[in-house]
């Protein structure tokens, strides 16, 4: 007996739930930009500045402790959050251990060294035997640089993508698929917002992952689009796109399935420091499936396809579309 | 479809046989280690090879995937060098010469005097407005042309005239450009002496964009330490002494410095800020003793030599200072004319100190200050924490895959799960063939590619399903399942592997090392799933020649 997620045969007409997804996802993409700029992302020290200490001791401390002792420091802003450790409590060999974020020192660098040796060795004194995890410091420079970079890598990799689905379909595809990632990506920057997670590097990694796998998945839609377009010629594009849909359901939602089976894992065994990058990735998959039918397919059908396919049928339509076969 | 040529067959088997042999090595990670650093060692100094060496053989392949700092543990910094210091050098430097064209004019010109200025411009005052052209043109004979591709007619100093009475000197563009690719040579090459004789493993040193130096060392217990070695300047300079003072706001005049005594607490010494020799033209130095102190011993090149037996000859009698990092570490008096380039530093020293600054100053003097823009310390215990974490997950992770696999597809998802087994050691081995570096994200870039690349194989699946729907004997229904399936397999995998490259080109750190296994995970997984599960489903047809088939 096989495991089927869905039926042998589904018919399911997804463009009736068109009306109510698309009032869905246009009410999170709003909620998402007004919680960008009303609360903002909680940014890590790489886009933000400032250092960030991880220790683990023996016993446990209350995190109200070490702000106590590392106010008398005079370092402005001080957060500490607990971390705990799922792998660790599965091994047995539970360690206590907390980050601990302080704000940019000034303008020179040379003051963030200072301040990273007072506080560990404030904080040996208080706590004997406190190991230092890690250590990361960066200064303004190099973030407002690394903010830049990181808006950059997005926006090309958004472009190049458009170019390339352009090239290989028809450019109602290409604004049909961006649409699809401009929607994940606003939607996980509005979940960071929402959450409160520390936004950082990996997230701007993380994103562009799911930008490629959410392509990955509307692309795989689109091709059998492409395909059924080819072969019903009268069908109305509303029946192709839901037969094209309705026929690739079945792999859209076993490779979402493994995907999020190796990224649950990662994420509840993976430890700390991966664990706002597995969770952008959970997160964009969702959203990315999700988005690859009701959004990309819907703005196709809103922007309606050029049907005439008559004329060389080997070449599909474009210029570039040969490569395959 | 079904049927493969025999060197088609052999080769992806090859491919496939070779990836496992290159990945082998990194399953006995600390074992295949030992043994490549006792073989390193072996060949440095000549001797056998110690036991350790036994622990791999060596006709097998032995390179490793690199572990990054995020999973060994050790210190990244990102320095910026401070260009524009050697720009004022360059000006101070080329003050004397300024001084000795001018002064055979002085009936023409009247009175030189240097102007306090911006430290990247050298201003001269003349006594006779009227004669300016004269001392510009003398001035501008001084200057050497250079070769730029800008255009002829670029000079290496700049001389302009400002109001009536001041000459403006400064570099010229090309000239910058030219001194900034030099410093960022010397800076490399001196952090990179200094971070290898402190002997730390494999360290990363590298030029970013115009004036960074990015430095990762593995096994550094902190930044600060790193900070430590490649921070001190360690410069060198002996410099005539024009007198001695107890006032530290006291004004040294133009030309001249002051520097506090390092042995004599309260102590100043006026210099001149141009010194007789300096410390690039040391050719050795060496810890040693001298009547049972510590003492450093050193001997310059020929021109450092020659400057320095010339300099004593003159001035014997008359004090110079001998000056370490802006100190003067002492102030002998000249008793003799000192030839043969050699000397010795005395100093209120033990050996570890008289050792260490032996090495700093061999590795030479930094010819720019570095100032720390980003610096990250990983603890060992975090790295050894992380690769615990990332070898759990991933396990877990690639069972569960297997598993569901196999439950969704039977036969079919076997098939998948070994081509997805060969995938992995097939990343595992380009990554170390390529000497890549494995980060943490690069971890969770093998994991995302284990769940996406069955993706490839579900895409076939699901295809051949179809078919056989249609009605189609199985033999046909395989064939058009991979055909019909590649154009998916194809697109949806270049746009990934867009997104990979730009990660790569833009990323750093980290982020690069999850576009690296990222991309490499994309292009071994096309390869499995449209070769390897291909040529096992061909294999199986021809041999058992089923009637149906059931996916």
């Amino acid at each position: 007996m096989r495991l089927k997620l869905v039926p042998e045969t589904t018919n399911i007409d997804f463009f009736r739930f068109v009306p109510i997804t698309f009032g869905i996802s246009a009410v999170a993409a709003v909620a998402s930009i007004v919680l960008f700029f009303l609360v903002g992302l909680n940014y890590g020290i790489d886009f933000r500045g400032g250092t960030v200490i991880m220790t683990e001791t023996e016993e446990e401390v209350p995190i109200g402790e070490y702000r106590d002792i590392l106010g008398t420091l005079d370092l402005g802003d001080i957060a500490v959050t607990e971390i705990s450790d799922p792998a660790a409590q599965l091994t047995g060999d539970e360690q206590f251990s907390a980050l601990i974020r302080i704000e940019q020192q000034g303008d020179d660098p040379a003051s963030q060294n200072v301040v990273i040796v007072e506080v560990q060795q404030t904080l040996s004194e208080a706590f004997p035997g406190i190991l230092f995890l890690s250590t990361e410091s960066v200064g303004a420079k190099v973030s407002g640089e690394l903010v830049q970079a990181g808006i950059l890598a997005v926006v090309l990799a958004i472009g190049a993508v458009l170019f390339y689905i352009w090239l290989r379909f028809e450019w109602q595809f290409s604004v049909g698929a961006v649409a699809a990632l401009i929607h994940d990506v606003i939607l996980t920057i509005g979940v960071f917002a929402l959450v409160g997670l520390e936004f950082n590097l990996a997230i701007v990694a993380a994103i562009l992952t799911i930008v490629g796998y959410s392509l990955n998945d509307t692309v795989v839609v689109f091709d059998r689009v492409r395909e059924n377009l080819r072969r019903y010629k009268t069908k109305p594009l509303k029946d192709v796109l839901n037969l094209s849909i309705n026929e690739t359901l079945s792999r859209t939602l076993m490779t979402s399935v493994t995907t999020l089976i190796a990224l649950i894992s990662l994420y509840v065994l993976g430890g700390e420091v991966i664990r706002g990058f597995t969770f952008a990735m959970i997160w964009g998959v969702i959203v990315g499936t999700y988005s690859s039918i009701f959004v990309a397919s819907a703005v196709l059908l809103r922007l309606d396809v050029k049907r005439d396919w008559s004329k060389d049928d080997s070449k599909g339509g474009t210029q570039f579309a040969n490569i395959d076969a | 479809m079904l049927h493969f040529p025999l060197w088609k067959k052999t080769l992806i088997w090859l491919v496939c046989a070779l990836g496992v042999v290159m990945a082998m090595p990194n399953m006995w990670y600390a074992q295949v280690e030992r043994a490549n650093d006792a073989r390193v060692l072996a060949e440095e100094t000549g001797a056998e090879p110690g036991a350790d060496a036994a622990l791999w053989p060596e006709f097998m392949p032995s390179r490793l995937m690199n572990l990054g700092l995020d999973l060994r543990g050790g210190a990244h910094l990102l320095v910026e060098v401070q260009l524009e210091d050697v720009y004022a050098e360059r000006l101070e430097g080329f003050w004397p010469e300024v001084l000795s064209t001018l002064r055979p004019l002085r009936e023409e010109i009247g009175t030189i005097r240097r102007q306090a200025s911006n430290p990247d411009e050298l201003v001269v005052r003349i006594g006779n407005p009227a004669a300016m052209d004269t001392a510009l043109t003398a001035l501008r004979d001084l200057t050497r042309p250079v070769a730029s591709l800008t255009g002829v007619g670029t000079t290496d100093y700049v001389v302009s005239q400002a109001g009536d009475t001041d000459i403006v000197i400064t570099l010229s563009d090309v000239e910058k450009q030219a001194t900034d690719d030099r410093t960022m040579q010397q800076s490399l090459e001196i952090v990179r002496r200094r971070v290898d004789e402190s002997g730390t493993r494999e360290p990363t040193i590298q030029r970013q964009g115009q004036e960074r130096i990015l430095i990762q060392v593995p096994g550094a217990s902190s930044a600060q330490e790193v900070i430590d070695l490649i921070g001190t300047t360690a410069k060198l300079t002996f410099n005539p002494v024009v007198r001695r003072t107890t006032d530290a706001t006291e004004r040294a005049g133009v030309g001249n410095v002051i520097y506090p005594s390092v042995d004599e607490p309260g102590v100043f010494y006026v210099l001149e800020r141009r010194p007789v020799v300096s410390g690039e033209q040391l050719v050795d130095a060496q810890p040693t003793f001298q009547e049972n102190r510590p003492v450093v011993s050193f001997r310059f090149n020929g021109a450092g030599g020659r400057a320095f037996s010339e300099y004593t000859a003159q001035n014997i009698g008359s004090p110079f200072a001998i000056v370490l990092d802006e100190e003067v570490i002492s102030a002998p008096v000249i008793q003799s004319h000192i030839s043969g380039g050699a000397g010795i530093i005395t100093g209120r020293f033990d050996p570890a100190e008289t050792t260490r600054l032996a090495i700093l100053l061999r590795a030479g003097a930094l010819p720019a200050e570095l100032v720390v823009l980003e610096q990250r310390t990983i603890g060992p215990e975090l790295g050894a924490d992380s690769i615990e974490a990332g070898r759990l997950a991933t396990m877990i992770a690639f069972a569960a895959v297997l598993v569901f696999m196999f439950l969704a597809y039977g036969t079919f998802g076997l098939f998948a799960n070994v081509a997805l087994i060969l995938n992995v050691a097939l990343i595992m081995g380009l990554l170390s063939a390529i000497g890549a570096t494995l980060t943490l994200p690069g971890i969770a870039g093998i994991v995302l590619t284990v769940g996406m690349a069955v993706d490839a194989n579900v895409l076939v699946f699901e295809r051949i399903r179809e078919e056989l729907k249609r009605a189609k004997g199985p033999a046909r229904a395989i064939e058009l399942g991979y055909e019909k399936a590649f154009s998916a397999i194809i697109d949806a995998n270049i746009t990934t592997f867009i997104a990979a490259v730009i990660l790569f080109a833009i990323g750093s750190g980290p982020v690069r090392g999850f576009s690296v296994t990222l991309g490499i995970g994309i292009i071994t997984s096309v390869f499995t799933a449209v070769f390897v599960t291909r040529l096992i489903v061909a294999t199986w047809y021809n041999i058992r020649r089923p009637k149906t088939v059931t996916i």
